[in-house]
């Protein structure tokens, strides 16, 4: 089909079956390769990336899914990524760094939720994003602190 | 100017006879080094390959080995960085190609510090000695009277300085020094090394900008997706492709015959049916309706549950006696005052990189191009050369960002594929691997079986250790028929182990390899360690003693074994990890109720761990509440970098502990994806303490892997202590704890 996708904020006119799952479009058809591949089953979440600012595993959601919607990518920017890539940096996060793209949409999407999230928080909305280089902890800590930069950008 | 660089290069290369170091194997380097020769000359001076300083100041330095999350592009560049005054904040790393030029670019084996660090560092302070030679000509004083500090040279006469970037013109006519005049800097004197950097690349990593090798695009690319037979090295019978080819994107479907490689050297590559697509997913599509007869060969007939019990009746039999061996355990066994006998089973792993294997290739008759995410870039270049008969100056290897390697993507068969097909389709082209591809046709690590016996005295004292082990060896993977662990597998922790015993006897066992076996990080160490740690806690209660006290006597007196490296094993050292961490563990505090700690000790690459896990074990469940890791890896490169990794490597510990299985029924692999072959997640990893024991004086050992084979026997041991049920086989997800 042809159609218009909206990602980031910037129309983009593709043509691409409507059941290609939002992933390939996103990556083959457009070109931005910043969303991954992990998996293809919803298990991994290198994928993530938000629809409508739910978060959704894009290997596993259609082309159709995203039509009309508002997608952000980690090629995108929001209040809540941009804090979060602070932390990321300051706590020197990454190690691969595959799985990050993810792990920093998946945040997102929790701190725009919750704005104030216990270790248990985390815990319940971070675990659909496997990291195999096993950065948990320090993805952990750095929710923590992006919290605290934005309550000291609040003061 | 291009031509005093050149001669600078050649002659830079000479001096420093690098062959020795392992660093620049090619001393006759072409003059044709368009990579390295910026397009507008006058505004950069490369001193050597590793170094190139631009007229604003800023520097790009080269990173030979490749980046799998391990922060080698930080790590060495730093160190260059910190032998040439340079301010890091100038710096910018670009990720060298693959060529001998580099010297062995192989990223493995935890060894890229160990072996290239001094190299880097004579690179760094080179560049600096001719920024002063420079300066002092155009001050017109001598050489020692300036000094580099921050990015500029300065007068120690005058406290003038100049700035790294202005003295580009002059320095790059200055003759390269002598090797035997090149000082490298005193510990106390770093800026950089030791301290904590952060990776240069954080940038990208958090915007998504960093390019792996799935994300190469180039014009007119194509895509594949490639079904190969369930079965280890099984062939296409035949298969229809019609309905594949009625899949929207899907251009193309062809059949790969298997690159079989020489005996003794490269991987091939597996073969099958490709479908070649204008994008990722319709490959995908028209590879799962493929209809494919399979010839499945010799191997049809594996499964594991049989293998496994064919190795655990072989190992309660007599095997080949290991040199390294000593003592008579015969005898320590009949004057025992107890034995104590247990057998060990590690299944087969697999490594599942969060970025699947995948390559993008470009065949274009006498030239090949590759972009792909490689740990051993040299070898995928000679493969390549060696299966499509090009000459090795046409192929270039261009090395992504790895999304995790962990061994697997030190064997290049996907790249082997991509030039396959590139040139059976005569276009460039993306190999990917799905997911269920990766956990079914890897490189495995090996399973194992292992028997263990010892003996204690009245004293509780350990006086005899036999150990047998079931090992198919990563040497079938090269050389069909070897059928019983090499001499390298059994120097990962078996013939090596930290322990101290005066009557030890090691057996090897035949195990044959009915599937690919590959390393994964750790390699060997993972069935040594959880062997030789279990069977230590094992003895201890026996013995009713303090698991860390046995430890303790079981690595015995002080002293220093010299073998054939550089590196001598200290047991001072093993003892000094192991005491910091009980210490940092708290290690003899009572736990409550259904709670457990458990102590494990390993020697590998060099490096010196000890680790202690708390569990709880409640309903039937197992947490790992908490790990605490010392490390004794000498000279630390970038602190908070090996935090990093260790953690990184308790994580990987307990996903193999928990979770680790690959099964085969009927020759074929039953695992498919992260739901049934599964990761440790967020709400499963524990809080890490890492210490780094100061070795600053002492050469910098393995990093990336001494983490791992730990952590499974901890938890096994921590189990024990909370529960007083002792775990022999993993995984513990197969394990009834209700
Ligand atoms: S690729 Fe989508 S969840 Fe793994
Ligand atoms: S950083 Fe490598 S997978 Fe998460």
């Amino acid at each position: 089909m042809i159609t218009t996708l909206k990602i980031n904020g910037k129309n983009h006119q593709i043509e691409a079956p409507e059941e290609m799952p939002l992933l390939w479009v996103i990556r083959d058809i457009i070109g931005l390769t910043g969303t991954k591949f992990g998996c293809g089953v919803a298990q991994c979440g290198a994928c993530s990336i938000l629809v409508d600012g739910i978060l959704v595993k894009s290997c596993s959601m259609p082309l159709s899914f995203g039509i009309g919607k508002e997608i952000t990518t980690i090629e995108g920017a929001s209040g809540n990524l941009e804090i979060l890539r602070e932390a990321w940096q300051e706590g020197n996060v990454p190690q691969c760094g595959y799985c990050q793209s993810g792990q920093l949409i998946a945040a997102t999407f929790l701190l725009e939720n919750n704005a104030n999230p216990t270790d248990e928080d985390i815990d319940n909305a971070m675990s659909g994003n496997i990291c195999r280089c096993g950065t948990y902890p320090r993805i952990k800590k750095a929710i923590h602190s992006a919290v605290k930069l934005k309550n000291q950008g609040n003061e | 100017m291009s031509n005093i660089q050149k001669i600078n290069r050649r002659d830079f290369v000479k001096i420093f006879g690098l062959t020795s170091t392992g660093i620049i194997l090619g001393c006759n380097i072409s003059s044709d080094k368009k990579e390295f020769i910026p397009a507008s000359n006058e505004n950069s001076f490369s001193p050597n390959l590793f170094i190139q300083i631009h007229k604003n100041g800023n520097i790009t330095l080269m990173a030979s080995r490749s980046e799998m999350g391990q922060g080698i592009r930080t790590s060495l560049a730093s160190a260059i960085a910190d032998e040439m005054e340079a301010d890091w904040k100038y710096v910018t790393v670009k990720q060298a190609i693959g060529h001998e030029k580099y010297g062995n670019q192989n990223t493995d084996g935890s060894r890229s510090v160990r072996t290239i660090l001094e190299p880097m560092r004579k690179m760094g302070a080179t560049a600096k000695m001719m920024l002063i030679a420079a300066a002092a000509q155009k001050w017109n004083i001598a050489e020692s009277d300036c000094k580099a500090e921050n990015h500029f040279i300065i007068n120690q006469k005058t406290t003038e300085k100049i700035f790294f970037g202005d003295l580009i013109d002059v320095a790059s006519k200055m003759p390269i020094p002598d090797e035997n005049t090149i000082q490298l800097k005193k510990v106390e004197d770093f800026n950089y090394i030791g301290k904590t950097l952060k990776s240069v690349d954080l940038k990208d990593f958090t915007h998504g900008t960093a390019k792996y090798g799935m994300d190469i695009r180039i014009p007119n690319m194509k895509f594949a997706a490639i079904a190969r037979c369930p079965v280890t090295f099984g062939t296409v019978k035949s298969f229809d492709s019609s309905a594949a080819e009625k899949i929207s994107g899907v251009e193309k479907v062809i059949q790969l015959d298997r690159i079989v490689p020489p005996i003794g050297q490269f991987f091939g590559a597996l073969g099958g049916v490709a479908v070649i697509a204008n994008n990722t997913w319709s490959a995908f599509q028209g590879k799962i309706n493929l209809d494919i007869e399979w010839n499945y060969g010799e191997n049809h007939s594996f499964d594991t549950e049989k293998f496994n019990e064919l190795l655990t009746k072989r190992v309660h039999q007599k095997g080949k006696l290991v040199p390294g061996s000593k003592g008579n355990v015969t005898n320590a066994f009949t004057n025992a005052e107890q034995l104590m006998e247990a057998t060990y089973h590690v299944p087969f792993l697999v490594h599942t990189p969060m970025e699947v294997p995948n390559a993008t290739a470009w065949f274009q008759g006498d030239k090949v191009a590759v972009w792909a995410p490689v740990q051993d870039p040299q070898t995928a270049r000679a493969e390549i050369a060696h299966f499509f008969e090009i000459p090795i100056e046409n192929i270039t290897v261009n090395v992504t960002f790895l999304g995790g390697g962990f061994g697997r993507k030190s064997k290049s068969d996907f790249v082997v594929e991509a030039v396959a097909l590139s040139k059976k389709i005569n276009a460039p082209v993306q190999v990917v691997w799905t997911r269920e591809d990766d956990v079914k046709h890897s490189f495995y690590h090996a399973t194992s079986v292992q028997y263990l016996k010892g003996s204690i005295n009245e004293k509780g004292q350990v006086t005899g250790w036999l150990q047998r082990v079931a090992l198919p060896s990563i040497v079938s993977s090269f050389k069909p028929l070897s059928d019983y662990a090499s001499g390298f597998e059994l120097n990962q922790g078996f013939t090596n182990n930290p322990y101290h015993i005066q009557n030890f006897r090691l057996e090897n066992v035949k195990a044959e390899a009915h599937l690919r076996i590959g390393w994964m990080r750790s390699v060997v160490h993972i069935h040594s360690g959880f062997a030789n740690n279990s069977f230590a806690d094992e003895l201890a209660f026996a013995a009713k003693k303090n698991p860390i006290d046995f430890q303790m006597e079981l690595i015995g007196k002080d002293q220093i074994i010299e073998r054939k490296s550089d590196y001598p094993y200290n047991s001072k050292r093993m003892k000094k990890v192991l005491e910091n961490t009980a210490k940092i563990a708290d290690f003899n505090r009572k736990r409550p109720e259904n709670y457990g700690i458990g102590i494990a000790v390993h020697y590998s690459f060099y490096s010196y761990v000890a680790t202690a896990v708390e569990v709880s074990v409640i309903d039937g469940n197992v947490k790992i509440e908490e790990v605490w890791t010392t490390i004794d890896c000498g000279l630390v490169l970038n602190k908070d970098n090996v935090i990093n990794q260790l953690e990184g490597a308790a994580i990987f510990g307990i996903s193999l502990a928990l979770f680790g299985k690959i099964t085969a029924k009927e020759g074929a692999v039953e695992q498919n994806n992260f739901f049934d072959y599964q990761m440790t997640r967020m709400k499963d990893a524990p809080k890490i303490t890492i210490n780094i024991i100061d070795a600053m004086n002492q050469p910098p050992t393995g990093v990336g892997e001494p983490g791992v084979p730990v952590i499974a026997p901890a938890i096994c041991n921590a189990i024990f202590n909370a529960t007083g049920k002792r775990i022999r086989t993993l995984p513990l997800i197969d394990v009834d704890f209700s």
